[in-house]
């Protein structure tokens, strides 16, 4: 379990973590969600102790990461895959890891063939390809059998195959019981992989809740509805107080449920084309939840109508 | 040892310690040909077997500050404190292991050098030159690789502080071949000073026997300073080295990796 409370970090006049509180609960897959900037990256460097807090503290399993000995048996990180020697070999690379903390050699060719780099383990890291060293860096998260992992925006930058595999990856290491803690700026990889969601927005937390409270209690469902007489059912809506709204060639219906819609078309002899219920995506939770909380905003007002216009809201 | 290990396979698991490593060597035996020979061997002695000693430094010292400028610009000194949280112990191992290797490198190429000069050396040259018969006269012998020793550790303490390949580098070749030797152009003071700065007190450890005893130079006319001998000289390069350890530790703890 990691445990943070009142986690601040600050830089100058620069406050990139403000008063964090959450907890990591053992067993479960935990996301941890916010835009660019957030302060994710600073959080998990103060979870291992790279980076000291301005103020309150974070344990692992009631110890400060500092404190742990052989602390790669017990949490295992990659927080950026490119820290790396380019000319040291994937394989070296793992050995003095697994010497410093007392792991067999043995188990770095294990590690190399879990993450498939057993073909390439001689040559130097600095030749690998992005998702390479991810595999690598995956593999030394991996070496001590650590119970909880910590993975800093494992996907970022990976081709389609790459976050294929990373996603397999974690659902795999869930299935095993392990504790994952993975930041990630992308809601609907997470909404495939965690269990549970820790929000945070300019360092602050906006939501510590499971993914589906998550998604119920920040999105709105709406009912869309096409029909060839459309301002006639807008009326009969209106009439009878269900906020229909027309948009384009259909009926956006947000207050009522989609029976309500459907009987009074009926009883109004109404022609429906099309009648179905629109749930808000992750992504609009997540915009919804930090929009007034980013940190590089552009100040545009057709930015702040529709936001990152290319996520299209997921019909369900 | 543990720690020590792990930075041995570190150490040696990249191309550039290789490559300084056998620079000495290479300096080493070319100096001492070149002197061997060179008017008809005139200039060979014990003394002049060790001649290439300031080369060794420089190259020990670059290798030293690459151990650890190099993880700051990888990023691997992150991992490595994540492997092992207690930073002093990185710093540490560090330390002991570039000491013993370039203490092993130089004794090593000290040693071949002076049988190598005392075989080939010119007809110019006197074998009274080549024995060893004083306490100096092993100091002259076994003195590079003890002071090249303490350099690493002092080279290793400005790469931790600087954090810069180029930065450190620059510091640890200007330091000792530009910055001291500038002090003999401030006035009575920066003369007096001179002798004692860290690299030229140093340099005192493998003088000749005339270090046994710490002397008074006269430097035009008058005006006399006084020289360490090879212990004060040790000493003050050993504290120098120490200081700059010490410095880097504390940064090392205190800074966010």
């Amino acid at each position: 379990m990691i445990e943070a409370v009142g986690l601040t970090k600050r830089y100058g006049k620069t406050v990139a973590v403000n008063e964090l509180s959450f907890t990591v609960q053992p067993g479960v897959v935990t996301g941890f969600l916010g835009p660019n900037g957030a302060g994710k990256s600073t959080t998990m460097r103060m979870i291992l102790g790279l980076d000291q807090p301005t103020a309150g503290r974070v344990l692992i399993d009631g110890q400060p990461y500092n404190h742990i000995k052989d602390p790669l048996t017990k949490i295992g990180s990659l927080l950026d895959a490119n820290w790396m020697h380019p000319n040291r070999s994937a394989r070296a690379h793992l050995k003095w890891m697994a010497a410093s903390n007392g792991i067999p050699t043995k188990r770095v060719a294990e590690v190399l063939d879990i993450v498939g780099l057993t073909a390439v383990a001689g040559k130097a890291a600095g030749k690998f390809s992005l998702g390479m060293k991810q595999r690598l860096g995956i593999a030394g998260a991996l070496l001590g059998q650590p119970e909880i992992l910590l993975f800093d925006e494992p996907v970022n930058g990976l081709d389609p195959e790459g976050i294929h595999w990373i996603r397999g990856f974690m659902k795999q290491l869930a299935k095993d019981g392990k504790t994952v803690f993975v930041s990630s700026h992308l809601l609907s990889e997470m909404a495939q992989t965690a269990d549970h969601l820790v929000v945070i927005g300019k360092g602050r937390l906006i939501a510590d809740a499971s993914t589906a409270d998550f998604i119920t209690n920040s999105t709105t469902s709406t009912v869309r509805v096409r029909s060839p007489q459309l301002p006639q059912l807008q009326q009969i809506l209106l009439a009878h107080g269900v906020e229909a709204t027309l948009s384009g060639q259909f009926l956006a219906v947000s207050n009522s449920p989609i029976e309500q819609v459907g009987d009074l078309a009926a009883a109004a002899g109404l022609t429906l084309h099309e009648l179905s219920t629109q749930q808000g995506s992750l992504e609009e939770a997540f915009i919804n939840l930090t929009g007034d909380v980013v940190e590089y905003d552009t100040h545009t007002s057709s930015t702040t109508a529709q936001p990152m216009g290319a996520i299209a809201p997921e019909g369900k | 040892m543990t720690q020590i290990n792990v930075e041995r396979i570190k150490l040696f698991s990249t191309r550039s310690p290789y490559w300084c490593l056998a620079l000495i060597p290479v300096f080493g035996i070319g100096f001492t040909v070149l002197i061997s020979l060179v008017d008809q061997g005139s200039a060979a002695s014990l003394e002049s077997s060790q001649a290439w000693a300031g080369f060794a430094i420089s190259i020990v010292m670059v290798m030293s500050a690459l151990a650890i400028t190099t993880e700051y610009r990888f990023g691997t000194i992150r991992s490595s404190f994540l492997a092992v949280p207690k930073r002093g112990r990185v710093l540490a191992a560090k330390a002991v292991l570039l000491a013993v290797v370039s203490l092993v490198t130089v004794e090593i190429t000290s040693l071949i050098a002076f049988n190598l000069m005392k075989a080939i050396r010119g007809p110019q040259s006197s074998a009274a030159d080549f024995v060893l018969n004083s306490s100096g006269d092993y100091r002259v012998l076994w003195g590079p690789g003890v002071v090249c020793a303490m350099a690493a550790v002092l080279a290793l303490g400005v790469g931790a502080l600087v954090r810069q390949s180029a930065g450190a580098i620059a510091i640890l070749l200007l330091w000792p071949l530009l910055v001291e030797n500038l002090f003999q152009l401030f006035g009575k003071f920066g003369r007096t000073v001179y002798p004692w700065l860290p690299f030229n007190a140093g340099n005192r450890v493998f003088a000749g026997a005339e270090a046994d005893a710490r002397q008074t130079a006269r430097l035009n006319g008058s005006e006399t300073v006084s020289v360490p001998n090879w212990w004060e000289g040790g000493l003050v390069f050993l504290g120098v080295t120490m200081l700059i350890y010490l410095a880097a530790l504390v940064a090392i703890n205190r800074r966010d990796a």
